[in-house]
């Protein structure tokens, strides 16, 4: 559900025939213009104005707000926190996409439902049911407080609000698209007498490489801006539990703006290379 | 290698239990078991205590501007994605490349930033915000801002909802309203209009359903305010952070029931819209 398209795939330009069924030249150029006008608006305007308030005082200011110790180990622990969680999501995503896509059984609707799940829930709930869970007052948190393990309000919390908000991602890309390629060039490698491993690295994984590597992007993408669910769960604690996007939060707050906005302006630069990447793997996949 | 007659049901290829298995096993720890400690509190929350939260002002006054603002802002979300996708799909025209990925950005850009930047937009020193600061419009700290943020959020779900039942239309039934005289806007309220509903519902549905839990756009530019710009997601957050956790509980749940509410009505939704595409 929220949070992601599939891949549009095969576009088709509709076919201009006749006079009857466009509009006019005026009237296309009103709406196009009007589109545009709507775009610059709720989304440029947004965008150019991270960069501009990021400037305002000049480059030094830029370059001390990214240099800066406290940023520099909100980058790491973002970075950190996406090598983790993205790799595990993806080995799920194609597991699951495998069990559902290739074999039948009974609860599959129930099944992809509950998949979905995290991305219908609000993201501070994401962080507050570990909490629950792990917290003080929750269910384990007396016993991991007796052996002093720390989860909430520490670096494993964050990874697992982040694993939490991001799993349907690679999932939910992976089982449309191999529910639509079927099994059948399975079951001939498979009467070929290749095995299980090898069927799937050398047929499933070369048809389904592309959807992949999107979904791994958009997943990402999301572990590396979350914000609420890591808001919740992390204690705040500058150069040990601050993401980058919670350290744009803190640096915002103290009215420290430029370096807030140059901070950000990090966050809008994997945005748009993740939007870079995501256009050229469509237009790979559109045919 | 013999084969039973439930495998053959099943499917003959090999690693239905291995895939199966760990799929439930990591679904379990990660979301369901989570989600359970909040469905079956942890925290001591009996009924009465629920139910003083539940109708405390303060709580359902979050709920109200939650939910009347996520509404106004699917809303719309509705009119002006409808516009970007009829240009998108409908059109040729110079940087429509540009176009079609610009309107991905709100999905990949993280929320803190779409937050700090929309305030820094539409505060009273802002480029749009002292445009509108002399015709006594405030935007800052107001539900309007609230709901600018969720537009922000929601207008990719509609665009990308209605654009792909928009290119599979057909041009014959046009070409035939064409045909027996009837004049463009004519056409485009009784032939494609019907059709386009289903899509625009669902994207509605989907911005709507996305408005309510959103947290990272919307605390900047919303002032935060009790009873006038606190939203629910808000709401739970200083609850926990006052330790009442019984508290952030009982908020969550509610909040929790209405997105698995609307998860429910998408379902049905897309089956209709796929059905209407077809």
């Amino acid at each position: 559900m929220a949070g992601t398209v599939p891949l549009r795939a095969g576009r088709r330009q509709a076919a201009v025939s006749s006079a009857a069924v466009n509009e006019s030249s005026a009237v296309k150029w009103l709406l196009v213009g009007a589109a545009g006008l709507v775009l610059l608006w709720l989304i440029v305007l947004p965008l150019t104005i991270v960069l501009t308030e990021a400037l305002k005082q000049g480059w030094n200011v830029y370059w001390a707000a990214l240099t800066d110790p406290d940023a520099a180990s909100a980058l790491r622990l973002t970075l950190l926190v996406a090598a983790i969680t993205v790799p595990l999501n993806t080995v799920f995503g194609v597991a699951a996409a495998w069990a559902v896509a290739k074999f039948k059984f009974r609860g599959k609707g129930v099944l992809i439902t509950l998949i979905d799940l995290p991305f219908a829930v609000s993201p501070v709930i994401a962080g507050l049911v570990y909490v629950l869970v792990f917290g003080a007052h929750g269910w384990f948190g007396p016993w991991l407080d007796a052996h002093d393990i720390k989860i909430v309000f520490a670096f494993p919390g964050i990874v697992l609000a982040t694993l939490f908000v991001t799993f349907p991602f690679v999932a939910r890309e992976l089982i449309p698209l191999m529910e639509d390629q079927g099994t059948q060039e399975e079951e001939a490698a498979l009467t070929l007498g290749a095995r299980g491993w090898q069927i799937f690295f050398r047929v499933t994984l070369p048809n389904i490489k592309w959807g992949l590597l999107y979904g791994i992007i958009l997943c990402n993408a999301r572990a590396m801006g979350e914000f609420g669910a890591v808001s919740v769960v992390s204690g705040h604690i500058r150069g040990e539990t601050n993401t980058l996007p919670l350290h744009v939060e803190i640096l915002y707050n103290e009215y420290q703006f430029s370096a807030s906005f140059a901070v950000a302006s990090l966050l809008l630069l994997l945005a748009l290379v993740t939007m870079v990447i995501k256009s050229w793997l469509e237009r790979k996949t559109s045919y | 290698m013999s084969v039973t007659a439930k495998e053959t049901r099943r499917g003959v290829l090999p690693g239905f239990g291995l895939t199966m298995g760990y799929s439930i096993l990591y679904l379990s720890l990660v979301v369901l078991i989570p989600l359970a400690a909040l469905l079956f509190n942890s925290t001591g929350l009996t009924f009465a205590k629920f139910w003083s939260v539940a109708s405390d002002p303060r709580v359902l006054a979050s709920y109200r501007v939650s939910l009347t603002t996520a509404a106004a802002a699917a809303f719309a979300d509705g009119l002006f994605g409808l516009l970007l996708a009829w240009v998108l799909v409908r059109y040729r025209f110079p940087g429509k490349r540009i176009f079609d990925a610009l309107i991905d950005l709100p999905f990949a850009l993280p929320t803190a930033v779409a937050g700090v930047s929309l305030t820094a937009l539409y505060s009273s020193n802002g480029w749009i915000g002292s445009l509108l600061e002399p015709l006594g419009i405030k935007v800052a700290f107001t539900p309007l801002g609230i709901t600018l943020a969720l537009m922000f959020i929601g207008i990719p779900f509609v665009v990308r909802t209605v654009q792909p039942v928009l290119e599979d239309m057909e041009k014959d039934t046009e070409e035939a309203a064409a045909t027996l005289g009837a004049g463009r806007w004519r056409i485009f309220r009784k032939v494609l209009l019907p059709e386009l509903i289903p899509p625009l519902i669902t994207g509605f549905a989907l911005a709507f359903a996305r408005g309510i839990g959103e947290y990272g756009s919307v605390v900047f530019i919303s002032g935060n305010m009790p009873m006038r710009t606190e939203i629910a997601p808000l709401l739970i957050m200083s609850k926990l952070e006052q330790y009442d956790y019984a508290g952030a509980t009982a908020v969550a749940l509610l909040l929790l029931l209405i997105s698995f509410l609307m998860l429910l009505v998408i379902n049905m939704l897309q089956r209709w819209t796929h059905k209407a595409s077809r």
